[in-house]
């Protein structure tokens, strides 16, 4: 058995597909058996079936995708590339050297062409495999055709690899990298199949093995026997027959009402929030509106983006994160003032913000219009704010956009410890756990083998969502959580122990939580966070809230 | 042949979208059509490595040159394409 940090709950159990990246390079001076006819028929019939697919892929993808996909194309049928695969096959180059040495000429160009086109490298890398893998017969790179639900197993997952996956054929994710906050888990999560991260050993595992995989134990088994898949499948299917019959307004046993918000990333995650029963949305990330292109989206089609949740939610609560840019995710227009050997400590969220105050603004002043002629709720929140001057200069930035009460983020521990200053400048606090986890133990989201410090069950971390809340409630002001740690059915009622008035989560959470909410009394809650403060280390801590929790037992958590 | 001299006006310069579009176009062209980045040799305007490989970015002059039928009409329509957002 294989064991790993289970990141999204549920149990899949099916055939290994790996997502293969390596493809051989044809060795040096290969040479074809003398038909050079048949040979260049090779070649360009590879590249020219590559670059269909590609555009096919495309079509499927839409968006950016295909934008990214169709240019791929482009240069898979390139003809000054066909032209030289030619020249190079007529001089008793195999097919697959010619294309390799070809492909390898633009390559250099476009790497010593500098920065701007190093992103244009890993595309035509990627072209480069497919034609080659093709001609080789091998498994095109990237995640594999296949026609029957799999497990998908990999190393790690990129946005990338994931834009074309048909998430109605995987049946789990496994990785040998990534940490509970990685790409791979929150995909995961936002499409409701199970995943284990961090798990070492997976990618040896043999293409078509079956692997049952428990996305809430972290358990990864080759080749399980019968009863135990029916075991495994039983206990998954009692979570999920429990979380279907919660419904209604987030509240404990006793009747504390906890607001339960969907965390989104633009208005085509609304029907997911909508049909778990989200109350509104505690976090809209409005970075896709802006990644991927050159210049700051207009007045309009802000608007238009910011109405459409907002129309979904009337009388909710909608809370919009302002564009939270830099670290992993860099805009072309908002270059950061400098190489960032450490990004995660730069120039991100709202100190990106104060040098471009300008796109703020702007940003702002969308949502204060769609705002006007709405029945929701809307509040606006800033990301990474550090301290009382950050809260302030973000909380006037509102005002003058004519957006009252402005929230911000607790993701820097020094916010939280000084919650008390912060919560008399703005409206509302909401605590970002999977940063403030980062930030609090150092320790960095991406890298698989520091799981154990990515881990909101962390005591320390507890102590200080407990400053931010206690602050948050002696100041009268609201304090949610919108991190992966509200998503925890057993540490979402922690949260709420803790004091947090609301809870945000990816949508498919949003069903177990409320589970365990209406299970369990607000004192119960309030014990079981004094257990897990108390607690020596985070495996302590979520035992002893468990046991404070015995109505959350049936949910096989 | 039709030549054409201009500053590129998009923000992204030949890159990206700009360059897939400038390449599409060009392709369509019966007769040869090339790029070149100021005064530096000229390469095809229908590959779209050669294209990107110029590097040119906002505010570069570019020279088009433009065969077949109707050069002027393609030469306008390449133009808009490197001046557009």
């Amino acid at each position: 058995m294989l064991i790993g940090i289970g990141v999204s709950a549920g149990v899949g159990y099916g055939p290994v597909v790996r997502l293969t990246r390596s493809v051989p390079e044809p060795s040096e001076g290969e040479q074809h058996g003398g038909d050079i006819d048949t040979e260049t028929r090779r070649a360009v019939s590879a590249m020219e079936e590559t670059a269909r697919d590609l555009t096919a892929r495309g079509e499927r993808a839409g968006g950016h995708a295909q934008e990214v996909l169709n240019a791929q194309a482009l240069m898979a049928r390139d003809p000054a590339l066909t032209d030289d695969v030619r020249r190079r096959v007529g001089e008793g180059a195999s097919a697959t050297r010619a294309v390799f040495e070809a492909m390898d000429v633009y390559r250099e160009m476009l790497v010593n062409a500098g920065d701007y086109l190093a992103a244009r490298v890993a595309d035509l890398d990627d072209v480069r495999d497919r034609v080659v893998a093709r001609l080789l017969g091998v498994t095109v790179p990237g995640i594999p055709e296949s026609s029957t639900p799999f497990v998908l197993v990999a190393n790690d997952l990129a946005p990338a690899d994931t834009a074309l996956l048909d998430p109605e054929l995987v049946l789990a994710f496994v990785t040998e990298e990534g940490g509970p906050t990685s790409h791979t888990a929150i995909l995961a999560r936002s499409l409701g199949l199970p995943a284990v991260v961090a798990c070492p050993g997976c990618t040896e595992v043999r293409e078509g093995t079956r692997l049952l995989v428990d996305g809430m134990t972290g358990e990864v088994v080759p080749d399980p026997a019968p009863a135990l898949v029916e075991e495994v499948e039983a206990k998954a299917a009692a979570r999920a027959a429990a979380a279907a019959e919660s419904t209604g307004p987030g509240r404990t046993s006793d009747g504390h009402e906890v607001p339960l918000l969907a965390n989104i990333g633009g208005p085509k995650e609304l029907p997911a929030a909508l049909e778990n029963g989200a109350e509104g949305i505690g976090l809209y990330r409005t970075e896709f509106l802006f990644l991927d292109r050159p210049d700051v989206p207009d007045h309009e089609e802000q608007v238009a983006a910011y109405r459409a949740v907002l129309d979904a939610f009337p009388g909710g609560k909608v809370i919009v994160r302002t564009l939270d840019a830099g670290a992993d995710k860099p805009l072309a227009f908002l270059p950061p003032p400098a190489p960032e050997p450490n990004p995660a400590l730069g120039e991100r969220g709202l100190r990106m913000m104060r040098r471009f105050p300008d796109t703020l603004a702007s940003q702002l002043a969308a949502l204060a219009e769609a705002r006007r002629d709405t029945k929701a709720d809307l509040r606006v929140m800033a990301p990474m704010v550090t301290d009382l001057d950050d809260a302030e200069w973000f909380a006037a930035a509102s005002a003058d956009a004519g957006i009252p009460d402005a929230g911000i983020m607790i993701e820097v521990p020094v916010a939280a410890l000084r919650a008390r200053h912060l919560a008399g400048a703005v409206g509302f606090f909401s605590i970002g756990t999977n940063d403030l986890t980062q930030y609090a133990c150092a320790a960095d989201r991406e890298i698989g083998g520091l799981s154990r410090f990515q881990d909101s069950w962390q005591p320390g971390v507890l102590e200080l969502v407990a400053a931010a809340a206690t602050a948050a409630a002696e100041a009268g002001r609201p304090c949610g959580v919108c991190g992966e740690a509200a998503a925890d059915p057993i540490l979402g009622c922690v949260l709420v122990g803790l004091g947090i008035t609301t809870l945000s989560m990816g949508a498919t959470a949003l069903p177990l939580v409320r589970a365990a909410l209406a299970r369990s009394t607000l004192a119960q809650c309030r014990e079981a966070a004094e257990a897990a403060l108390a607690a020596r280390n985070a495996a302590e801590a979520k035992q002893a809230a468990r046991n404070r929790l015995p109505g959350t037992a049936a949910l096989e958590l | 042949m039709a030549e054409r001299r201009v500053k590129v006006g998009g923000k992204v310069g030949l890159h990206a979208r700009p360059a897939a579009l400038f390449v599409q176009t060009a392709a369509e062209v019966e007769g040869e059509v090339t790029v070149a980045k100021g005064d530096s040799p000229p390469v095809s305007a229908k590959s779209v490595l050669a294209v990107m490989g110029l590097d040119v970015r906002h505010g570069d002059e570019i020279v088009i040159n433009v065969g077949g039928d109707d050069p002027e009409a393609v030469l306008d329509r390449l133009v808009e394409i490197a001046n557009a957002d």
